[in-house]
């Protein structure tokens, strides 16, 4: 995973809102994870068109943070998720 | 009631019909005594109280779940509640175009179960010549997108092919692997004997396991399930009681597991009667071993009641003939010699005949 992969959830994975706890759950088979807000923001942009500087872009832009902190944030963050076969990347 | 009691799953027991007969099915015994089965009204109301009570999973299950033919409208309908729905079963009976048409209407996930890594042993196993024909429905889930779930119970006869299951696993390319020790409840405490593992055995398969974990993370998830005969403290059997599941049984009986309803008075509600939000929250079934008022000790006082909620209520019942007794595979519970046994008569290699689930096994189990 680098700046210029595009990362998609896995085929297994759904994004499901979640009424109860007003958190983003991330639904597999026999499993889910409730996501904090920032985590939801990003698997939101994993949609296979967006490269990974992109959605570190728009993160940094919308919690007005300094790119290079949001982009370690968010790819040990996408590492983590690849490693349990949850998020994969299309390039 | 507080987040500490919400349902998120619902495992759906459509049917106790099966064309297969498996050794260990997880089915109660005197399954035949059960034989009513909800209407497709009924399913479809019941998922709409699920998605409203807090359940985000549903797991279509049976008996054999093919065998229902309204499976296309319950899928269409968790589809619109947005339930993440996996179809566990064992491919048989299928036609391509109906699993095609299960991806139209949205079935995230399918489970197929595969008895073992070749077509002799698992056609024993299953008491059905069924083996060919789910890997040929393996293939067609994936061919279809799908991702897919295998799923083999472990057991002494095919423990030693871990290695093989895996390759098949990854033949396959099957998203997750469920390497499933067979616990010993229902029919599997039938067959305990023929099918219990020894040590050696399970602990040569669990490093295989995990190898594999490591060498297919990423890829493909393995997941190895010890049996709670040769661990020292119980499993949260279903994360607690009445906590996190749900389970409906064909005739409509919400349970808090598979097999609850062979336990002696506890009285379970069927959603014909009642709505799932007041079962759940208000019923005595729920509210038996729920919290830690039932525990006797050991348990009561043990540091870790809160981690494995006193283990397996059906598992205590069936072997020490009270269901509020400490889970006997705990080797803090008096009744734990009962576990020492069956693990010493497991090094004692003997060949038993298998007893298969029938309806004239299950009759016979009845009058027992």
């Amino acid at each position: 995973m680098d700046a210029t992969s595009r990362p998609r959830l896995a085929a297994k994975a759904r994004l499901r809102y979640d009424r109860k706890s007003s958190r983003y759950m991330l639904l597999y088979p026999e499993r889910g994870l409730v996501l904090n807000p920032t985590a939801a923001d990003v698997l939101q942009r994993c949609d296979g068109e967006r490269t990974v500087g992109s959605i570190v872009e728009e993160l940094a832009q919308k919690y007005g943070h300094e790119t290079p902190a949001v982009e370690r944030e968010v790819m040990t963050f996408l590492e983590s998720m690849a490693d349990r076969g949850l998020v994969q990347s299309a390039t | 009631m507080s987040e500490t009691y919400r349902p998120y799953t619902l495992v759906a027991e459509l049917t106790y019909k099966c064309p297969l007969r498996c050794v260990y099915c997880s089915n109660p015994l005197d399954y035949g005594r059960h034989d009513g089965e909800l209407d497709t009204e009924t399913w479809l109301r019941v998922l709409r109280e699920a998605e409203d009570l807090g359940v985000v999973q549903l797991n279509l299950t049976g008996g054999e779940p093919l065998v229902r033919d309204d499976l296309e409208a319950l899928i269409a309908e968790a589809r619109r509640l947005d339930l993440y729905t996996n179809l566990i079963t064992s491919g048989i009976p299928l036609r391509r175009e109906r699993l095609a048409r299960f991806r139209e209407l949205g079935l995230d996930n399918v489970q197929i179960s595969i008895q073992d890594t070749t077509a002799a042993p698992s056609d024993r196993i299953a008491g059905l010549r069924s083996y060919d024909r789910k890997i040929e429905i393996a293939g067609w889930v994936k061919e279809l997108g799908f991702p897919l779930t295998l799923n083999t119970v472990l057991h002494r006869e095919n423990l030693d092919r871990v290695e093989e299951v895996i390759a098949l696993a990854e033949r396959l390319h099957a998203d997750r692997l469920e390497l499933a020790n067979a616990q010993y409840v229902g029919w599997a405490l039938t067959n305990r004997t023929a099918l219990l593992p020894t040590r050696e055995q399970l602990e040569r398969a669990r490093v295989i396991a995990g190898r594999a974990r490591e060498r297919l993370r990423g890829r493909m998830e393995v997941l190895f399930v010890t049996p709670d005969y040769y661990a020292e403290f119980p499993k949260a059997c279903m994360d607690g009681w009445g906590r996190r599941f749900l389970l409906i049984s064909p005739g409509g009986l919400v349970l808090p597991c598979h097999a609850a309803h062979t336990l002696p008075g506890v009285e379970f509600e069927s959603v014909t009667e009642r709505s799932l939000a007041d079962i759940w929250r208000d019923s005595s079934g729920f509210a038996a071993f729920r919290g830690e008022e039932w525990m006797p000790e050991p348990c009561r006082s043990c540091d870790r009641r809160a981690v494995d909620f006193g283990g397996c209520r059906c598992q205590a019942y069936h072997l020490t003939g009270h269901a509020a007794a400490t889970d006997p595979v705990c080797r803090l519970s008096p009744d734990h010699g009962l576990i020492e046994a069956a693990r010493q008569a497991a090094e004692e290699a003997r060949p038993v005949p298998l007893v298969y689930r029938t309806s004239r096994t299950s009759e016979a189990a009845r009058q027992s």
